[in-house]
């Protein structure tokens, strides 16, 4: 293709992508505005589950949000260049991601008009508000981050603010990893191993997330990522995945070890149906086990890494909806001993199908974060800066 | 004195204990209730239907209905059954409280915890947090709203232990719900005031906090559990 042909395909692909992302996104904010208007009630989500879909989404984004800027921290932190060159790809996913969960989060809201009450009004003391602060601030931090990325007279600020953003991102995924681990009212919840546990997911999915991006960049340009850069990404990847697994199961069986919660386990990992099946058949196999053998293989190719960080964003899916979901469809256990019933869901297993507004408020905030995406690579030109064009085998391993 | 006490159970409350609307709550008091299962029928859902009465909630029960009180059947193994009313325990160390981002959810002085119908944004965490399923969702907009008691979708709510009729001397309609139908099991009070009938028992008695392991010290307590 010549050189002003595809920039006439670029230019309208482009608006094509914008066009249908902000048709999802802009669903997903009808979707919401149903539900304020009409009430919660026209979701799946009841007294029992009072966290569904929405958090789903909301959860993964932010969780992947703090993961993608991993690839600019080994960069600018630790200084490989390979990483180096990507730095500014994933700051801009950081953003796009964080966008598109706190969207997510903020619509699904009972009453969304007044986020302005969460800046305004702080109680030091929960989770939830200082991530309202985490939140705000790892904006800021990447924002100026991409700033000194870019402009070549701050490049020297890079390392310093790229530190922060690392360990700003660490504390960001610790309190993501906290709304859950206070709760120790809750069977599924209330472990500091949950802490770890979020830090690995964010890493695993968070570089699942810019492998895809980074694939369809170079696609699209008609270029092929450098050899070298796409073998230490796939291998860092596999060792997230596996790490992210080691964790899983790590925290069943401490669970699992307290007899009290033996039969919460038991429904999560055995006979609880559609929890069971998401775990073991989408998050194990689809989103672990088969990713490995991927990335794995010898001879891998750019196509498999595509994939199995595909399956990998799958398996968290399955794995979140599970943990949030299964997680409060099991009673609450207030009278230890008895077999109890009530009108409001007591000792019973709670149903929960998610019904279409907030499945479109979750498609809505990964159109956002896609939005952002690709009007931020579009402007801020942020393909990877490998020395262009390479022939793979003997690609430089950075600039 | 707390209040004089006609027979057992029953308590009339003087004056003194209503106070004037720019009077802060005092936190001398606790307010707290005691059940007492042995009196409490499995067939009567008195208490349930006079809150619902009291705050305007719905009568119809499903899983996005608001209950601020449940009445929750209990089996042993060997069969032997029980009927408990739940509401909110008014914890002296609410969980609740220390989630609320906006700090919506809060304790007043004398122990009573209440949401802030304000600055609730309704991010449900406080759902989340509470041991006992004490709260609930506003999932629809309300209808027949007592002006006492203000509601809104989109906001969580709980018992209020009837604050309005406390801040005025009365008890809350529960309370005053069982008592006439007979049966007597739950007695509200002071439990700071060691000479009212609710912390006479307390003492006396053998009384349970539900999810004790917790430590939230609930202003609620069971007795026969
Ligand atoms: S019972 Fe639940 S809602 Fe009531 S104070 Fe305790 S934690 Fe809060
Ligand atoms: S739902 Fe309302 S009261 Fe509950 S934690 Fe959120 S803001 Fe606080």
């Amino acid at each position: 293709m010549s050189r002003a042909a595809f920039s006439r395909f670029e230019t309208r692909g482009y608006w094509l992508l914008v066009l249908v992302g902000g048709a999802v996104a802009l669903a997903g904010f009808l979707a919401a505005h149903a539900m304020e208007t009409e009430g919660h009630v026209i979701t799946g989500m009841d007294n029992q589950v009072v966290w569904g879909m929405p958090h789903v989404f909301a959860i993964f984004m932010i969780v992947a949000a703090s993961g993608v800027l991993n690839v600019a921290s080994v960069g600018s932190v630790f200084g490989h260049a390979v990483y180096k060159a990507r730095a500014p790809l994933s700051g801009l996913l950081c953003i796009a991601l964080l966008a598109g969960g706190l969207f997510v989060l903020m619509l699904d809201l009972g009453r969304p008009e007044r986020v302005v009450v969460a800046a305004t009004h702080y109680n030091f003391r929960s989770v939830f508000a200082w991530n309202v602060f985490l939140y705000s601030g790892m904006f800021a931090i990447v924002a100026v981050y991409l700033w000194t990325l870019m402009e070549r007279r701050l490049a020297p600020w890079s390392k310093p603010v790229g530190i922060a953003a690392f360990v700003w991102r660490i504390v960001l995924t610790s309190g993501t990893g906290s709304i859950f681990a206070f709760l120790v009212a809750r069977q599924a919840y209330g472990t500091a191993l949950l802490i770890p546990l979020f830090l690995a997911m964010s890493f695993a999915w968070g570089l699942a997330v810019f492998l895809v991006v980074q694939a369809t960049m170079y696609a699209w340009n008609g270029l092929s990522l450098p050899a070298e850069a796409a073998r230490r990404m796939r291998h860092l990847l596999a060792l997230f995945v596996v790490t992210v697994g080691f964790l899983v199961a790590a925290c069943h069986l401490v669970n699992g070890y307290f007899a009290k919660n033996l039969a919460f386990e038991r429904f999560i990992l055995v006979d609880g149906g559609v929890y069971p099946a998401l775990f073991w058949a989408v998050y194990v196999v689809a989103g672990s086990v088969v990713p490995l053998a991927l990335l794995w293989r010898s001879g891998a190719t750019t196509r498999d890494t595509v994939a199995a960080a595909l399956l990998v964003i799958a398996g968290a899916f399955a794995l979140l909806y599970v943990f949030i979901v299964g997680g409060q469809a099991w009673p609450l256990e207030i009278f230890p001993g008895y077999r109890t019933s009530s009108t409001f869901g007591d000792g019973a297993i709670a149903h929960y199908a998610p019904r279409g507004p907030e499945i479109l408020l979750g498609f809505g905030g990964l159109a956002v974060a896609f939005l952002v995406t690709v009007v931020g690579v579009r402007v801020l030109r942020f393909l990877p800066q490998d020395d262009f064009p390479v022939a793979p085998s003997t690609a430089p391993a950075g600039r | 004195m707390a209040g004089v006490t006609l027979a057992p159970g029953v308590t009339l409350f003087d004056l003194a204990h209503g106070r004037a609307p720019d009077e802060p709550a005092s936190s001398k008091v606790r307010w707290g209730m005691l059940v007492d299962l042995n009196r409490c029928a499995s067939d009567c859902d008195a208490c349930v239907t006079a809150c619902d009465r009291e705050n305007g909630l719905p009568s119809e029960k499903t899983a996005t209905s608001a209950q601020w009180i449940r009445k929750v059947e209990l089996k042993d193994l060997r069969g032997a059954t029980r009927s408990v009313p739940v509401m909110c325990q008014h914890c002296a160390d609410p969980p609740c409280v220390d989630v609320c981002p906006t700090g919506a959810s809060f304790k007043r002085a004398d122990g009573i915890v209440l949401v802030d119908r304000h600055t609730c944004i309704g991010c449900r965490y406080c759902m989340m947090a509470c041991p006992y399923k004490a709260r609930s969702f506003v999932h629809e907009p309300v209808t027949g709203q007592r002006p006492e008691v203000p509601r809104g979708k989109g906001c969580v709510e709980s018992c209020t232990l009837c604050v309005h009729r406390i801040d005025r001397g009365g008890i809350p309609a529960c309370v005053e719900a069982c008592e006439a139908t007979g049966h007597e099991a739950i007695l509200f009070g002071d439990l700071n005031d060691p000479h009212s009938e609710i912390a006479k028992r307390v003492a006396t008695y053998p009384t349970t906090a539900l999810r004790a392991d917790l430590k939230l010290d609930p202003g609620v307590r069971y007795q026969g559990l």
